[in-house]
């Protein structure tokens, strides 16, 4: 969980790095609301206010066999992290890396580093197979231990349900609107499998083929209206109405 | 034949604490009470009997020398009256504001017997803010002992702790899991009845104890227990708290607007929402809320939402004499607008097709027999189902402790039922050097208990410390 400054609001970011030696860690975001604006604009030696972490539940890192990892647009970053792991714990990986267009892609060789094979997809069709229905054909070629799925909502809830028929044991990472982080507010509940399980401390991975990804995509929208005020009033350089800092 | 010297007579009534009229204060998040001029305080310290044998300090948790401040203040010694306080309460200006003192030390003061009772918290509310005003003596400690001590939580029980062991010469270090120390003073307890600037305040005082006070730590996660034990630790205390939401189970619970009590006080008390977008955690508050519970906690999520604009019903399955608030609490709700829905229990929601919560079915209940807990248990009645229009839902019908310690710490007996840590009088929990104290230990319960669970674990603390080469 990282917080700005003290008037910011906490928001969970997925570790991607860590370099024991400099003693730091690496994340990765997607600048879409004022906060990730934010942090994208600071520079080397500015401090954030807070981070805590690493929360939630370790992943599950052992050898399964094959593995596919499977990442989209900026959380290709965590999921390299994850695939590396999997590798050095004796798996063979392959990886597929997903984006909305080609300009979205990213880390093709640190993929091409670690796994048997990469595919590239976007939705766009700009680079490699146009979406994922690809995944279909290789999946009845070849069979897999474990599917390993990180990126948005909507890409992990089509990979679940490709990979459902072939019983093949699904995680999704789920990075759901949280605040503490903590367990404390609930506003990351998530049903999986008929349960209501919190993202932060009984996830971030669920098992893809039990959570209820429709529900959780209302809930990811919920504050929708007020997140884009947050952030235009911000790119204004304040409210405009007299009430606030100008 | 001389006349005997009429003795002066004593107000029965107390002293009416001025508060911000309620049309207004339901329009902003300034706190409600005032509190005391100068001659109202002395006046009201001038009720005390101080009597020879004072029931008052049985019923105090922590055993302040009540009659001995108001003594100092009635003398106009108030610097000296703060520091008798201060001998057993680390935190009076938050003690002053939310204590229950109706139940406790006020519920045995001779005076209630014959009127109203000595308002002892407004008088120590007095000196502790007289304090902050006037600025504050160093406080004296014990000469360092050598010994590491960890308090894992920054709330009421921790921050008891952390002062009564720094006082005594340990070294102590705090973890605290929140950007911000206080625990449910800063993420629970709203603005207008305890100002976070107070808050800040009476933990500065800790720190000038020298406690090392460690933010955005979380014990269990980023170090667990035995961890700290073996970094040198000679003893930890366990003061996390009861921070995890109940939710009822039902159909339409997870639909948008409908948010556990625990949300919605830590958007708007620790993340400031009522000032968004100055600050960027944002709240959507409806026009028609609806409460579900009848604590403290309901009553402030209640005020909360009319402070925003809202109208806010409250639905309670019990009926009014049954609800848990304090009294005054209730009181103050209902001056500022709460309508109150009692003996109805909520049984589903329904969404629109954005999935916001619209509407809520529910059905009337009346009362049975007494159940467990002594209160007559509400018995749904067949048939009588209605339906509310609402499009914000806030559940507030309790909270555990939260289970992150106890699936970490390797040994750490706990409750499997209610999640809680079992400790014997002194707080000791079943392993060596680990105490535990608070919400945590006893389920969600008063500031006050968790100040006297914490005062009792650290004296303990404090003999086992000593014990030890």
């Amino acid at each position: 969980m990282v917080i700005i400054q003290d008037t910011g609001e906490r928001i969970p970011l997925t570790i991607c790095g860590i370099d024991a030696k400099k003693g730091t860690v690496s994340f990765a975001f997607h600048e879409v609301g004022k906060t990730t604006k934010e942090l994208g604009l600071l520079c080397e030696g500015q401090c954030i206010e807070n981070v805590t972490g690493p929360l939630g539940n370790p992943s599950e890192i052992k050898k399964f066999g094959k593995v596919l990892c499977i990442g989209g647009s900026i959380m290709i970053a965590p999921l390299l992290l994850q695939a590396k792991a999997m590798r050095e714990a004796g798996n063979a990986v392959t990886t597929v890396l997903g984006a909305r267009g080609k300009e979205f892609l990213m880390m093709e060789d640190e993929a091409k580093a670690l796994s048997e094979k990469v595919y590239i997809a976007t939705d766009d069709g700009s680079k490699g197979h146009k979406g994922l229905d690809f995944l279909k054909d290789v999946l009845a070629k070849e069979k897999f231990d474990r599917c390993v799925v990180m990126g948005p909502v909507v890409m992990m809830k089509n990979v679940s349900e490709i990979t459902k028929p072939y019983g093949i044991p699904t995680v999704v990472t789920l990075t759901p609107i949280m605040i503490d982080g903590m367990g404390m507010c609930g506003v990351c509940r998530v049903t999986v499998g008929g349960k209501v399980l919190f993202g932060c401390v009984d996830g971030p991975e669920f098992d893809g083929h039990q959570t209820n990804f429709d529900e959780l995509i209302l809930r990811q929208r919920m504050f929708l209206p007020e997140e884009r005020l947050d952030s235009v009033l911000w790119e204004l350089g304040g409210c405009q109405c007299g009430r606030s800092k100008a | 034949m001389a006349e005997a010297k009429p003795k002066p007579k004593i107000k029965k009534e107390a002293i009416e604490m001025r508060k911000q009229e309620p049309k207004v204060r339901a329009k902003n998040f300034n706190e409600v009470a005032l509190g005391y001029s100068k001659e109202e305080a002395l006046e009201e310290a001038s009720r005390c009997l101080q009597c020879v044998k004072p029931q008052c300090i049985e019923g105090c948790p922590v055993s302040v020398p009540i009659p001995q401040f108001i003594k100092c203040m009635r003398e106009e010694k108030y610097a000296e009256g703060i520091k008798v306080i201060k001998t057993k309460n680390a935190l009076p200006a938050v003690c002053g504001r939310v204590c229950p003192q109706e139940e406790q030390c006020q519920a045995k003061c001779v005076m209630g017997k014959i009127g109203q009772a000595v308002s002892i918290g407004r008088l120590e509310r007095y000196l502790a803010d007289w304090e902050r005003d006037n600025g504050a003596t160093a406080p004296e400690k014990a000469p360092s002992t050598g010994k590491k001590v960890a308090v894992v939580g920054a709330g009421p029980a921790g921050l008891t702790v952390a002062a009564d062991l720094a006082k005594r010469g340990h070294q102590v270090t705090q973890f605290e899991a929140l950007h911000l120390p206080g625990g449910v003073l800063v993420y629970g307890i709203p603005e207008f009845r305890l100002p976070k600037a107070i808050v800040r305040n009476e933990v500065n005082y800790i720190k000038t104890l020298g406690v090392d006070l460690r933010l955005g730590n979380l014990i269990g996660r980023i170090h667990t227990i035995p961890e700290l034990m073996k970094e040198g630790y000679a003893a930890v205390f366990i003061g996390s708290g009861a921070g995890l939401p109940e939710f009822m189970g039902l159909p339409g619970e997870n639909l948008g607007g409908v948010y556990s009590a625990n949300e919605y006080l830590i958007r708007i008390n620790l993340m400031k929402a009522y000032d968004f977008p100055d600050h960027d955690t944002p709240i959507r508050v409806g026009k028609h809320v609806v409460v579900i519970g009848g604590g403290n906690v309901a009553m402030d999520c209640a005020r909360s939402s009319m402070r925003l604009g809202a109208e806010v019903c409250l639905v309670y399955r019990r009926s009014r004499d049954e609800l848990p608030a304090r009294k005054e609490e209730v009181e103050n709700a209902e001056e500022e607008g709460l309508v109150c829905k009692f003996l109805a229990a909520p049984l589903r929601f329904n969404g629109d097709e954005k999935g916001w919560v619209k509407s809520m079915d529910c059905i009337c209940m009346e009362l049975g027999p007494a159940d467990a807990s002594g209160r007559r248990r509400p018995v749904p009645i067949k048939g009588s189902e209605f339906t509310m229009e609402t499009d914000t839902v806030i559940i507030a019908i309790g909270q555990t402790p939260n289970p992150i310690i106890q699936r970490t710490t390797t040994g750490l007996v706990a409750d499997p039922r209610h999640g809680t840590i079992p400790v014997d009088a002194n707080g000791k929990t079943n392993l060596e050097g680990v105490y535990a104290g608070g919400d945590v230990a006893t389920g969600a319960a008063t500031v006050i208990s968790a100040m006297g669970a914490g005062k009792r674990a650290a004296q303990a603390m404090h003999e086992y410390l000593m014990s030890k080469k």
